[in-house]
């Protein structure tokens, strides 16, 4: 690997400190520190350190990520050649995916790292992994048709106003990546919402939808129950497609094989890379589990006192629609917006899922009530440790009365 | 009747290269060293200067601010030379022993109707008060202090410790002797903890005073986590904590009234050419001992263990209060892409390497930080290793922006540096937790006095 070094160091003068492309400085060091893991020994307190570092964490969360990503490039090409009627082999509908895919990846990286290279280079600190995983995130949790370029205004405005105007990775008060999705959810509601943006339409040889074709998210058709009552005749068509044989049934929601947005679809393999997580112990049990039941409760609740199909929903069921296994699993974790006390914890993941829910039905006009759900709890979150941490305060100040 | 706590928070870092009980000889030197950097809280006042003949027991310097805090010579002989740095800071007492050591006198001490302040000046006299650490702050303790409990140490549970009741063999008489005198100094509780996952150590077993027992992993042998499991220590109280390990130096020097700081030490770790222990005095120079028995090829020496020690030279001298010598290699090496390698041989303290594959493995780990420095960002990685009742990373940023009174409220009393070694070690951002946690108590000292 010397040849590799050998780049690194011939190339580094350039950018120091007088060098003609100090700019680049941060970029230089981050890809010098993927590439090498540097020779720094330890200076002061302990002289052996543990072999993890950000990076690592980082990774795993992306190698937890990986499954729903390829998932999602398949569904993006089977729900394309499935609008058009047409058959397609499992090669076609990953290569079409990916074609759709990477571009979107490509740009959020490069839109997201331009500024925290910048605000490296003018705060003078090292590059912070944190992005290798929102840059990920984005998109993921958009639709497969909205322009690039939106999607680098909204990356650009997350790192700059979620993120570094409060001081970059680690002292952020919202998540990153859940932040670029509101953005872009309020600046460009028609990208991202209704029924033309989830599913690409565009034929490359003239081809015609196929007949009863329609572009919506199961969301976005439950919440066309709303104001309809109990077992309206009108609703029917539309819950059919919930029922055991229908497009949005149990089973398919949870296997992912409905439109939404790219990552999110597959309840499954989400699911798989939380246990992932878990297991490895960089996502919190805590908040997921906690995340869950909330979500639960608050179905449960809805679906005992139902007064439309969208409440009357198997809250099993509930869960599996939309963003909310992915909001469990990789929004509500990201340890720096959630609450990072164990009982904070339990407490932020509970009302997440909980008011992620609540929204979601009582204001259909926003389908995705997770987004608002965790970012709302993500400003809650220094509430909540405050008052777990004042406990352990106030159980000390008891003790030192009673000595 | 005595109480057992287990502790289930933690790690034991395995380690290649224990010492067996070998008996490496006695380590014998012409030049000591003091070094005042080993008395975390004092601000040396010298009495002597380069030519001074001093005999073992008489004092170097004391505490400006606490004269009752009292150094002494390790051994007679002249006093070659004060080393300075920057700001005429002292940096060593270098002394010249004589081929026959000679003691000054403090007189055996009579315990028949002793008094508190008699026990005290004896103390202080013979310099095995600076043995005695006070707890909050983790300074060398003034004998004015009216300390509400006192632990004794009788466990070491660091990576590499070593067998204490091998260290203390054959001293029973005057360990006895100590806790005698110890107790002279306290109308609370003197606590003498013990490792249950151990054979039991005779000479402490049978100490007249409260017993308290720990298993599980480390920091069970830290004395922050046995005081947080019996009583923690409040704001306005003061503890004092012994090492066992010491009690022989403090009971001899009640006995014959002389000061013998000789300790058999281990000497451990992956970069030892021989392993095993050697009798020595504090202070002694390392130079030979090092060279015949370490490889001194890119590695390490410290003194004490891996987690809380201090890097010493080649031509270093055994540090005060040390009783442990460890030599890893020096990681100052680049890895490719480590970072993404599954790592079956890492260690690592969570499951995000492949490594917890093998739980029992022996590792020889050298110095590398394996990645740069990073702010916060996980949480609840601390509180795995600090069994207390506290919020770590809380009371760590308090340090931060010094806020004494949040550090006060988050419990800064009950904490000392070593209590976040393990933390340290773990912490993914790579930050220096015990040099944060020196800081905001050398802090709120300077507020407080």
């Amino acid at each position: 690997m010397k040849f590799v070094q050998n780049i690194f160091d011939q190339t580094r003068p350039l950018v120091e400190k007088d060098g003609k492309r100090n700019l680049l400085y941060p970029l230089h060091n981050a890809l010098e520190t993927m590439a090498f893991v540097p020779d720094h020994t330890s200076h002061s307190g302990a002289h052996v350190r543990d072999a993890i570092d950000l990076k690592r964490t980082m990774v795993t969360v992306i190698f937890a990520m990986v499954p729903a990503l390829l998932f999602g490039m398949w569904n993006i090409g089977r729900l394309h050649f499935g609008a058009f009627g047409e058959e397609s082999s499992l090669l076609d509908n990953v290569i079409f995916g990916a074609l759709k895919m990477l571009p979107l990846i490509t740009v959020t990286y490069a839109a997201g790292l331009g500024v925290e290279i910048y605000f490296s280079w003018k705060r003078n600190h090292p590059v912070n992994e944190g992005f290798l995983v929102s840059g990920l995130l984005i998109p993921m949790i958009m639709p497969v048709d909205i322009p690039l370029w939106m999607v680098a205004v909204s990356t650009i405005f997350a790192v700059l106003i979620g993120k570094e105007v409060f001081g970059g990775t680690g002292m952020n008060l919202l998540n990153p990546a859940l932040t670029a999705r509101a953005f872009a959810f309020f600046a460009y509601p028609t990208w991202m919402s209704g029924d033309k943006v989830w599913i690409n339409t565009t034929s490359a040889d003239g081809g015609q939808l196929v007949d009863g074709y329609s572009g919506a998210t199961a969301l976005g058709d439950l919440a066309t129950t709303v104001g309809q009552g109990m077992g309206n005749p009108a609703t029917e068509t539309v819950m059919a497609q919930f029922g055991p044989e229908g497009t949005y049934s149990l089973m398919n929601a949870f296997l992912g094989l409905i439109p939404g947005s790219i990552g999110e679809t597959s309840a499954a393999l989400i699911l798989l890379g939380g246990l992932f997580l878990i297991f490895k112990g960089v996502g919190s049990w805590r908040i997921m589990l906690s995340f869950f039941i909330g979500g639960f409760v608050m179905a449960a609740i809805f679906s005992a006192f139902a007064v439309n199909e969208f409440m009357g929903l198997n809250p099993l069921h509930q869960l599996m629609l939309g963003g909310f296994m992915f909001g469990m699993v990789f929004m509500a974790t990201d340890p720096v917006s959630a609450s990072q006390t164990a009982t904070g914890k339990l407490i932020y993941g509970f009302l997440a899922g909980f008011f992620g829910i609540m929204i979601r039905v009582f204001n259909p006009a926003y389908p995705e009530g997770i987004m608002l759900a965790i970012l709302f709890m993500n400003v809650m979150a220094p509430l909540i440790d405050h008052y777990v941490v004042e406990a352990n305060v106030k159980r000390r100040a008891k003790r030192l009365a009673n000595a | 009747m005595s109480q057992t706590f287990k502790i289930r928070k933690g790690h034991d870092i395995k380690l290649v290269g224990g010492a067996p009980k070998t008996d490496l000889g006695r380590i014998t030197a012409s030049t000591y060293a003091v070094t005042p950097s080993d008395f975390p809280g004092i601000t040396p006042k010298l009495v002597v200067k380069a030519g001074t003949q001093v005999k073992a027991g008489d004092t170097l310097f004391f505490d400006k601010d606490r004269p009752e805090v009292k150094i002494c010579s390790p051994v007679s002989g002249e006093v070659a030379e004060v080393k300075r740095g920057a700001k005429r800071k002292i940096l060593a007492v270098l002394i010249l022993a004589d081929t026959e050591c000679s003691y000054a006198d403090h007189g055996a001490f009579s315990f028949s109707g002793a008094t508190r302040d008699a026990a005290a000046a004896h103390f202080a006299s013979t310099g095995v008060g600076a043995l005695i650490t006070s707890r909050p702050y983790g300074v060398a303790a003034g004998m004015s202090e009216k300390p509400r409990a006192i632990f004794i140490n009788g466990i070491q549970s660091g990576p590499l410790a070593g067998d204490l009741a091998y260290q203390l063999e054959g001293k029973e008489k005057s360990i006895a002797t100590a806790v005698k005198a110890l107790k002279l100094m306290t109308e609370g509780t003197v606590y003498v903890s013990h490792d249950s996952d151990k054979a039991p150590i005779e000479a402490l077993q049978s100490l007249d005073a409260t017993h308290i027992t720990f298993s599980g992993k480390h920091p069970k042998g830290l004395v922050g986590t046995q005081i947080a499991q019996t009583a923690p220590l409040n704001k306005g109280e003061i503890v004092w904590t012994v090492n066992a390990i010491d009690l022989p130096t403090i009971g001899a020097a009640f006995e014959s009234g002389e000061y013998r700081p000789e300790y058999r030490i281990a000497l451990a770790g992956s970069k030892t050419m021989n392993a095993g222990y050697a009798t020595a005095l504090q202070g002694v120079s390392l130079t030979q001992f090092l060279s015949a028995n370490v490889n001194t090829d890119n590695s390490r020496v410290i003194a004490g263990d891996v987690l809380t020690g201090t890097k010493i030279e080649k031509d270093g001298f055994l540090s005060f209060g040390q009783t442990q010598l460890t030599a890893i290699p020096e990681g100052n090496q680049t890895e490719f892409f480590g970072w993404v390698l599954p790592g079956f041989g890492k260690f690592s303290t969570n499951r995000a390497f492949w490594s917890w594959l093998f739980p029992s493995r022996e590792y020889d780990l050298d110095t590398n930080m394996h990645g740069e420095e990073r702010a916060f960002v996980v949480t609840g990685e601390y509180e795995k290793f600090i069994p207390m009742d506290i919020f770590p990373q809380q009371l760590l940023r308090a340090i931060l922006i010094k806020d004494i009174e949040k550090m006060e409220q988050l419990g800064i009393y009950e904490v000392v540096p070593e209590d976040f070694a393990l933390a340290e070690v773990a912490c993914t951002s790579k930050l220096p937790l015990q040099q944060i946690v020196r800081d905001g108590l050398n802090e709120l000292r300077k507020e407080m006095m």
